[in-house]
């Protein structure tokens, strides 16, 4: 116990002193050391091509789709923007991947993710390109996987839709800073510890500050989901996802 | 649905309201920073030694500029949602017809 709370005294003394100076939950900027940088983004890049190829399918199948897909990447774009206030007493903001894994399966959303997550690390310091791999991997592959995941096996066992699109979503969107949680804790082991004390800490910082987030974004999602369904000229359950696998 | 009558969208848009505004009753003095500034005063706590190996190649030069590319992508966004909301409900209120 003596050993933990040193550097739990020496945190807490650190976020007094030291003045946060950016926002937002993706790892930042050179704070993935070297060879985290290439083991990430060499996993991310197959699911990024599988994206790619989804896309495409998408595309030449139903050209009216791209409107649709639009929104999905739109929806990712605000929601990223939307930094909330959470219970802890700190912000964050949600992810938004997982209307788009609903609608049209998890696969596009590694290249929409990526579109988002390059925006922001290119023009609001925010995220970073070193760490484009790392933050993509959480946010546009494992975020949209579980939302789909959580989505069907749900939707298999008849519960009430909107339920459904709130479960997958909010879980999705708390699986993302898990990894997070991981990524930063296998670069980044704690001197006494390991990576388990590590990941302990991490998950410290982001996890609960992110269930009211979670919260919200499966709000949201349920909202814009509804919306859509509704004003589908093509019938309330064309988009329920059948051929897009 | 139970909520017969009632606009669902609408509750669920007060739901949302409650659940921001909640933490700034209950931690009123907070001061509600990003928790990735937490992230790396853990790392700097767990690692002393590290030093972040690269930086931005771009940073917005003051927090109004930072605000307003936020801004833009939130609206820019927002405005992609609702054209599609009002595209597909005029084509469905003239499909009806």
């Amino acid at each position: 116990m003596k050993k933990l709370s040193i550097p739990l005294t020496a945190t807490i003394l650190l976020l007094i002193i030291a003045p946060v100076y950016t926002f937002g939950m993706h790892i930042m900027e050179g704070f993935l050391p070297f060879e985290w940088v290439i083991i990430w983004s060499i996993l991310f890049i197959p699911f990024f091509m599988l994206g790619l190829k989804d896309l495409k399918k998408i595309f030449a199948r139903d050209p009216r789709q791209k409107i649709l897909i639009a929104l999905v990447t739109a929806f990712v774009f605000v929601l990223s923007a939307l930094k909330l206030p959470s219970a802890t007493g700190s912000s964050s903001h949600p992810t938004g991947v997982g209307l788009g894994a609903i609608l049209f399966g998890p696969k596009i959303m590694a290249v929409i993710g990526t579109i988002v997550l390059l925006f922001q690390a290119l023009l609001l310091a925010h995220g970073g390109l070193t760490t484009l791999g790392a933050n993509a991997f959480s946010m546009a592959v494992v975020g949209p996987f579980v939302s789909y995941t959580v989505f069907r096996f749900m939707r298999k066992g008849n519960v009430n839709k909107g339920l459904c699109v709130f479960a997958a979503a909010s879980l999705g969107d708390i699986a993302t800073y898990i990894v997070t949680s991981l990524q930063l804790a296998l670069a980044f082991p704690d001197p006494v510890g390991g990576v388990t004390a590590s990941a302990v800490k991490f998950l410290s910082v982001f996890l609960l500050t992110q269930i009211p987030i979670a919260a919200a974004e499966g709000i949201l999602t349920n909202i814009v989901y509804d919306l859509i369904q509704k004003n589908n000229p093509e019938g309330e359950e064309a988009y329920e996802i059948k051929g897009y696998k | 649905m139970k909520l017969k009558g009632i606009n669902k969208n609408l509750v669920l848009v007060l739901l949302l309201v409650v659940l921001v505004a909640v933490p700034f009753v209950i931690n009123k003095n907070a001061a509600f920073e990003g928790s990735d500034g937490g992230a790396e005063t853990m790392i700097q706590s767990i690692n002393p030694e590290y030093k972040p190996w690269i930086g931005y190649l771009f940073e917005p030069p003051s927090g109004e500029i930072e605000t307003l590319l936020f801004s833009l992508q939130a609206a820019l966004g927002t405005g992609v949602i609702c054209y599609y909301l009002g595209y597909t409900k005029g084509k469905k209120k003239y499909a009806d017809h």
